[in-house]
C-alpha cells in the first residue's frame, strides 16, 4: 500500500489533491500548523475512501522540525512513497518592501524552508529504494520577477530551479521529481485579492497535478495555458518589461 | 472590507454583504464572541431573503462528514455540506436522506434551519425528525449540545428557526436505509385539481412520495389538470442497485430575455408536458435524480426568469375548505395571468416540532411568479391574506414580500419562538434580512 505525505494540508490545493489521492487509494499523513484543525476533513476523507489518513504536527518556521522529519514520519506513521510540498505564503510585497519580518517570512517559507524540507524528503526517497516522487507546488510568479509580487516570486523561483537540479539529481533513480506551477487558484489565499483572471478552481489543479504525475511529467503549467502566458511574459524583453506595470 | 452582491435562488432581492469563511470551529466561535450581527449562509438555495443579511458567515468551508455508523445509519456531519455530496457518501451504502427538498445543492444547515418537507412529509414529516442531536454556537460564543433531552427548547426552536438561535456547527441525523436507488413511480394524469388531490389523499398509505404537477394556467373545465406522481423506493434488481448520480449538468448560460417567457409560451409549455404523457396511467422505475432533483440537471435554471429574478410562492392550508381556498386561488393566478410553469402540489402530515415549521395539516401549493413589476408583489400579499384568514401559511425559506401582520397570523407559535430566541440570542446577534422583515427578533 502506497503513503503519501503532504506538507500544508491546510491550503485549498492540498485538500483537493489529498481527496483525489486518497480515492486512488493512498493512505495520507497530513501536515501543518495547527494540525488538529484538520480533524474533520481527515475524518470526511477515512469515512468516504476507507484510506488510513493521520495528522502532523508541522511548522517549516521552527527550527529542528525539518531535520529527521521523514525518519520521524516513517517511523510513526509508516514508510511513505511520495512527499508533496504545497505550503506557501503569499504575503504582501508592498509591506515586505519596508518590514524585514515580512519579508523574511516569505523567503523562508517559500524557498529556505522548502529547500530544506525537499532536501530532506529526496534524501529519504533515495535511501528508502524503490519508485517515488517528490510533488512540489511553485507558481508562475516564479518565471519572471514583477514588481507587485517579486519577493513572492523570487522565492518561488528559487524554488523552481531547486526542484530542477533535484530532479537532475535523482534521474538516475527511481524517484520523480515534478514541479508545478498554477496559475490563479480560487482558494482562501487569493481570496478577496483584486487583478485575478482566468482563475482555476482547486480541484481541477489537484486533478492536472495527479494525471501529470502519473505521466511523469517534469514541469506542469496548470491550467494548461499558462504555459504559453509564461511564455510570452518571459520573452518581453528587460528593457520594456522594467517599465511594465504587470 | 470589501463586499459581494448576494442573492437567493429566486435572485430577489439582492444585499451587499461582507463574508467571512470561517474554517474550523474556533473561527465560527471567534465571529460569535465578535458581537457583530450576522447569519449563517449556505449554498443561497432558499428563495428569498432568508439567507441574506450585510453580514454573512459562509458555512461552505465546514463541509465534512464526521462519523458514520453503519449499523444505525447515524451520520454526524459538519452543517456546510450540500445533499449532493451526503447522497455521494450514502446512496452506495444503502442510506439515504430521510427528508430531502427538490433540490440536492443545499446545505444541511440550511435544510434544518427550514426544517424542509419533502414528497413524503405526509408520512413521515419533516427533516427535523430525523435530526436526533445539532451541535451549535450560541451568540456567546459558548458551544452547546442540543436534543430532544439537552436545551430541547433551544433544538425545537432551531429546526425551522432560520439561523437566528445560534450557528449551527453539526448535526447528527438518522438516514434510511434502501435497497436500490430507484423509485418505482405510478403517474396518472388527472382532469382536473379535485381530482388530483382525491388521488394523493385516497393513496397516502400506498405510496410514501406523492406529489402533484398542476397546470395553473388552464383556463375553465381544465382548472388545475395535473400529472400526480406517487411513488415507492423500489427493491434491488439490476447489475447497479445503488448507481450514484451524475455530476453532470447542462448550463443556463445567461439570463433570459423577459420576453421568452409570457404568458403564451408557458401556456404551450404546460400543454406539452401535460399532453406528453398520453395514457392515464404509466408505471415505471425512475432513478432518484430525475425524480427528485429534477430542475438539478439545469445548472442555474433561475435564470429563465430573467434577470430582475423570481418570487415563489408556497403556501398550506388545512384540508378543511382546502380544496374550495385553492380552487379560489387557482383561479385568481388564471386570471392574472401571471402564473408560473407548473405548480407543484403535495399533501401535509401532522405538524412537526420545530416550533416555526412551516407544515400543516392540509394542501401544500408551490408556484414560480416572474418578476414584472409591482403588480405581482401587491396580488401576492393579497393572496397572502387569504391564506392567514384560512388558518393557512406561507413558507419562510421561500418569502420575500411577507409582512410583518400577515406573519403573526399564519405562525401562532411566533410569541413561543421570540422568548426561547431571547433567552439565547439577548442581544440578538443572529439576524437576516427576513428576520428584519418580519420582526423575528
Amino acid at each position: 500500500m502506497s503513503r503519501a505525505l503532504i506538507l500544508g494540508a491546510k491550503s485549498a490545493i492540498a485538500q483537493a489533491l489529498a481527496r483525489r489521492l486518497a480515492e486512488e487509494g493512498w493512505d495520507l499523513v497530513l501536515a501543518a500548523r495547527q494540525s488538529g484543525q484538520l480533524e474533520p476533513f481527515a475524518a470526511d476523507l477515512r469515512l468516504r475512501t476507507g484510506r488510513e489518513v493521520r495528522l502532523w504536527e508541522f511548522e517549516v518556521l521552527e527550527g529542528g522540525q525539518v531535520e529527521g522529519l521523514a525518519a520521524r514520519v516513517a517511523g510513526e506513521c509508516g514508510p511513505f512513497e511520495l512527499g508533496v510540498l504545497v505550503f506557501g505564503y503569499l504575503g504582501v510585497q508592498r509591506r515586505a518592501e519596508v518590514d524585514r519580518a515580512e519579508l523574511a517570512r516569505i523567503l523562508h517559507t517559500n524557498f529556505t524552508g522548502a529547500a530544506l524540507v525537499l532536501s530532506e524528503l529526496a534524501g529519504y526517497l533515495e535511501g528508502k529504494g524503490g519508485p517515488g516522487g517528490l510533488i512540489g507546488i511553485s507558481s508562475v510568479a516564479g518565471d519572471r520577477g514583477r514588481q507587485s509580487n517579486y519577493a513572492y516570486g523570487a522565492a518561488k523561483g528559487g524554488l523552481s530551479l531547486f526542484l530542477q537540479g533535484l530532479r537532475n539529481r535523482l534521474a538516475s533513480s527511481p524517484v520523480h521529481v515534478l514541479t508545478v506551477k498554477p496559475g490563479f487558484v480560487d482558494t482562501p489565499m487569493t481570496r478577496g485579492l483584486e487583478g485575478l483572471f482566468l482563475v482555476a478552481s482547486p480541484e481541477k489543479v489537484a486533478g492536472d497535478i495527479l494525471r501529470a504525475y502519473k505521466k511523469k511529467k517534469d514541469i506542469l503549467y496548470t491550467p494548461w495555458f499558462w504555459r504559453y502566458i509564461m511564455y510570452f511574459i518571459k520573452n518581453i524583453p528587460e528593457g520594456i518589461f522594467k517599465r511594465l506595470k504587470l | 472590507m470589501e463586499t459581494t452582491p448576494t442573492a437567493g435562488w429566486g435572485l430577489y432581492p439582492v444585499v451587499e454583504a461582507r463574508i467571512d469563511h470561517p474554517r474550523h470551529p474556533g473561527e465560527l466561535i471567534g465571529l460569535a464572541q465578535s458581537g457583530q450581527p450576522h447569519l449563517a449562509q449556505g449554498a443561497c438555495r432558499s428563495y428569498g431573503d432568508a439567507c441574506l443579511y450585510e453580514r454573512v458567515v459562509s458555512t461552505l468551508p465546514l463541509r465534512h462528514l464526521l462519523e458514520f455508523d453503519p449499523a444505525q445509519g447515524r451520520l454526524r456531519a459538519q452543517a456546510g455540506i450540500t445533499l449532493d455530496s451526503l447522497l455521494r457518501f450514502c446512496v452506495p451504502r444503502g442510506f439515504f436522506p430521510p427528508v430531502t427538498p427538490g433540490t440536492k445543492f443545499p446545505t444541511l444547515g440550511g435544510c434544518i434551519a427550514a426544517d424542509v418537507h419533502g414528497k413524503n412529509h405526509h408520512r413521515q414529516g419533516t427533516l427535523g425528525r430525523f435530526v436526533e442531536e445539532l451541535e451549535m454556537v450560541l451568540a456567546d460564543g459558548s458551544q452547546v449540545r442540543c436534543s430532544r433531552r439537552e436545551h430541547p427548547e433551544l433544538f425545537r426552536a432551531t429546526l425551522g428557526g432560520m439561523g437566528l438561535t445560534g450557528f449551527i456547527y453539526a448535526a447528527t441525523l438518522r438516514l434510511k436505509p434502501i435497497e436500490s436507488s430507484y423509485i418505482s413511480v405510478r403517474t396518472v394524469r388527472t382532469r382536473d385539481f379535485a381530482e388530483a388531490c382525491q388521488l394523493m389523499v385516497e393513496t397516502r398509505d400506498e405510496y410514501l412520495y406523492s406529489v402533484a404537477w398542476i397546470d395553473c394556467l388552464a383556463r375553465g373545465r381544465g382548472l388545475g389538470r395535473s400529472l400526480v406522481m406517487l411513488g415507492n423506493h423500489a427493491p434491488a434488481r439490476g447489475d447497479e442497485p445503488l448507481k450514484l448520480h451524475s455530476c453532470r449538468q447542462r448550463p443556463v448560460p445567461f439570463n433570459f430575455p423577459e420576453i421568452f417567457l409570457n404568458p403564451w409560451s408557458m401556456r404551450a409549455f404546460n400543454t406539452l408536458i401535460y399532453r406528453h404523457q398520453w395514457r392515464r396511467e404509466r408505471q415505471r422505475l425512475v432513478h432518484y435524480d430525475p425524480y427528485f432533483y429534477p430542475l438539478d440537471a439545469l445548472y442555474r435554471w433561475n435564470r429563465i426568469y430573467g434577470r430582475r429574478g423570481f418570487l415563489q410562492y408556497q403556501f398550506a392550508i388545512p384540508f378543511a375548505g382546502g380544496l374550495e381556498l385553492m380552487r379560489e386561488i387557482l383561479g385568481h393566478i388564471a386570471a392574472q395571468g401571471a402564473g408560473s410553469f407548473l405548480a407543484v402540489l403535495k399533501t401535509f402530515g401532522p405538524e412537526d416540532e420545530g416550533v416555526l415549521s412551516f407544515p400543516l395539516p392540509g394542501y401544500t401549493l408551490a408556484l414560480d411568479f416572474p418578476l414584472r413589476g409591482g403588480g405581482i408583489i401587491r396580488f401576492l400579499r393579497q393572496l397572502n391574506r387569504l391564506v392567514a384568514g384560512a388558518g393557512g401559511r406561507v413558507y419562510l425559506a421561500k418569502d420575500a414580500i411577507l409582512e410583518e401582520e400577515d406573519f403573526a397570523r399564519m405562525y401562532p407559535r411566533l410569541e413561543e419562538f421570540r422568548r426561547i430566541k431571547r433567552q439565547y440570542d439577548p442581544h440578538n446577534q443572529f439576524r437576516s434580512c427576513l428576520a428584519d422583515r418580519l420582526g423575528l427578533r
